[in-house]
């Protein structure tokens, strides 16, 4: 009888390395059809933005045209015609301008409060709520608000006063403030994170140096945190740029910048206008002026905006991990 | 200056920095009480239960307002703003529960099973989304999606059977509600994505290590360690719902109307108005004194329920945090 030659086992591992240990094909039903749902899902999401960057980017491509950034809007209702909307873009980066010169400061201020001071801590706490309601509140009743407020006599100094002494109550004064409200919890949020996330021996080192803490906050955190509050902003800037509301009800439908007599730069601030959300929504079949490739054109340049801030925002993210990473 | 105490300058920035962050708050606590102010004799005129009782048709009742007689103590305030109300309820609660079962699946996807190429996309993919201002949205809806219901999904039929009533035209409920969940559904992945990558790897791999496998894990495990972050999302996403106007009042069907249930499937195409969207299309008789108020009272509606909604989330948060990780 001749034996078999002895060979050695077969490794009992070298199959199983080539798979992974936990297969899909081996689980239950229903545990494959979730992992299906699941692909399904964030293969949609990626199919919606997807479409929407290809409808925008066609649509945008044929119907925008040079002229239509440097040339104002047609004072006509119907805006099919002639004109562009040179008014619109100006208004918007107005607008960003007055907003966010207003909620970086403030933002800044009110952060530092909440994380260095809060004495009394009940008023930290009110002011710490007081923060997240106006993140929640509409910005549709912001924009309502603020026609209650400036629309007065004693504020009569932000906006035009007819010949009959009422306040028209709508300026790009005014709608700045009110957009101001809206980026100041992002700005007041990201501001917050810094904070919270600088190191213990960063601050003691400069008590060390027998340096206050007024000072500390100024030499020391604020300067450590300026990726922080920069990317607030830019959350902000996007929050501003996108909203429509605030801006249809607080300058009033006017596409052209209408000043308010008296010196140039404060007669726009006091006047009245438009920003690229607000043509977009004038010239929708929604709004009065039904004009809709020159809503398309405004449209994709809105966007285009909106894709260069996401950037903004992708860059900032990454060059704070990476700074995270180096000891 | 030596004989200055070290004190003066940090209380000088305390009280500065202070004073700013109670004026902030004194802004917004003016907001709520002359929007409330504002709001009352709407209120008071109506009764407080039937303002928000159903009750004839809620646009012409706006048109009442706004005909009135313009002499203080004639005004005419008569409203039933269920329609309003209802409308909104639909389109928030429709859009939130869609885009939560949505949400939980691409934060799933993309922080578990999504190959790493695909995951570059999908971050940027989210961010996008969130970021298209929500007039663009409402363009896409109005100038495309509407049309093409309109020409493709409902028949002859269908418009006759309700054509007494209502007039269907491609707007309507179905499509703000979808339009409506694309716009919230990726602020909730990002918030619920960020928590379940930040359970504790211990906890996964323990369940792993009893054999368990990876969807399971992340369905028993992951999804309930991430729960809080679950109901942080959903009321954020409410909250962006409820207050949405521009695009709802683009592609709603800017009609008082309250869809009604018993339509069947018709009610995906009946068109419906919510609160913030008939603010917006109300807006320019704001010099108008009781439809002003009126409109006020929508504000205040909003105010509430977003507040109220906060409330609601903090409270549903205190039992699950003392499993959850935050």
């Amino acid at each position: 009888m001749a034996s078999t030659p002895l060979t050695p086992p077969a490794p009992l591992r070298a199959r199983a390395a080539n798979r992974p240990r936990d297969s899909i094909s081996s689980w239950p039903l229903a545990d494959r059809i979730g992992y299906m749902l699941c692909w399904a899902a964030g293969l949609s999401l990626c199919l919606i933005a997807g479409a929407i960057l290809l409808l925008m980017f066609i649509k945008g491509i044929s119907y925008l045209r040079p002229e239509l950034l440097v040339e104002s809007p047609s004072a006509a209702k119907d805006q099919g015609g002639t004109g562009g909307f040179l008014d619109p873009i100006e208004g918007t980066l107005l607008l960003t301008a007055i907003g966010i010169g207003l909620a970086a400061p403030v933002g800044v201020g009110v952060a530092t409060w909440l994380n260095e001071f809060q004495r009394p801590a009940w008023l930290a706490r009110a002011v710490e709520s007081g923060i997240e309601m106006i993140a929640g509140t509409p910005s549709v009743v912001l924009a309502i608000f603020g026609l209650l407020v400036f629309a007065r006599g004693s504020l009569g100094f932000l906006s035009q006063t007819s010949a009959g002494g009422a306040v028209y109550g709508r300026s790009f004064l005014i709608a700045g403030i009110m957009m101001s409200l809206l980026a100041l919890p992002l700005i007041v949020t990201s501001t917050r994170e810094g904070l919270a996330q600088i190191p213990a021996h960063l601050r003691e080192a400069s008590y060390a140096l027998g340096k206050t803490k007024a000072t500390t906050i100024r030499r020391v955190l604020l300067p450590a945190i300026r990726a922080d509050i920069a990317s607030g902003v830019t959350l902000g800037i996007g929050r501003i740029i996108g909203d429509t509301a605030i801006v249809v009800i607080l300058m009033g439908g006017t596409l052209q910048l209408q000043g308010a007599g008296g010196a140039p730069l404060l007669s726009t601030l006091r006047g009245t206008g438009s920003t690229l959300t607000s043509y977009v929504f004038e010239n929708s079949p929604a709004g009065e002026g039904n004009a809709p490739q020159k809503a398309y054109a405004a449209a994709f340049v809105l966007l285009l905006t909106v894709l260069a801030l996401n950037l903004a925002v992708t860059r900032m993210s990454s060059g704070r991990a990476a700074a995270a990473k180096q000891p | 200056m030596p004989w200055r105490s070290r004190g003066k300058p940090d209380q000088r920035a305390e009280l500065m920095l202070g004073a700013l962050s109670v004026a902030v708050l004194v802004l917004i606590a003016l907001m709520t009480l002359t929007v409330f102010a504002k709001a009352w004799p709407s209120f008071s005129h109506n009764g407080f239960i039937s303002w928000f009782l159903p009750g004839g048709d809620v646009d012409q009742q706006i048109k009442a307002i706004e005909n009135g007689p313009k002499t203080a103590g004639h005004y005419v305030y008569h409203l039933r703003a269920w329609p309003l109300l209802w409308a909104t309820m639909l389109t928030t609660g429709l859009a939130v529960l869609f885009g939560l079962v949505l949400s939980i699946l691409a934060a799933i996807f993309i922080v578990e099973f999504a190959p790493p190429p695909l995951r570059r996309v999908l971050d940027p993919v989210v961010r996008l989304l969130a970021g298209v201002p929500s007039v663009l949205y409402g363009l896409i809806g109005i100038l495309v999606l509407a049309p093409w219901i309109n020409a493709n999904l409902i028949s002859n039929g269908r418009k006759e059977s309700v054509e007494n009533v209502v007039q269907l035209n491609g707007n309507g409920l179905g499509l703000a509600t979808l339009i409506l969940m694309v716009m919230i559904t990726p602020i909730m992945v990002s918030l619920i994505a960020g928590a379940l990558g930040a359970v504790p790897k211990s906890w996964t791999e323990g369940s792993a290590a009893l054999g368990v496998n990876r969807w399971r894990t992340t369905w028993r495990v992951s999804l309930r360690t991430a729960r809080p972050a679950i109901i942080a999302a959903a009321v954020l996403a409410t909250g962006r719902a409820l207050g949405e106007a521009i695009m709802l009042a683009m592609v709603a069907g800017g009609r008082g109307f309250a869809p009604n249930l018993l339509d069947g499937f018709t009610v995906v195409f009946e068109p419906a108005r919510p609160l913030a969207a008939t603010i917006i299309q109300n807006f320019e008789e704001l010099g108008d004194p009781p439809l002003a108020q009126t409109l006020y009272a929508f504000a205040a509606v909003l105010l509430i329920s977003t507040a109220l909604l906060s409330l609601a989330g903090w409270a549903a948060k205190q039992p699950l945090k003392r499993y959850g990780i935050r």
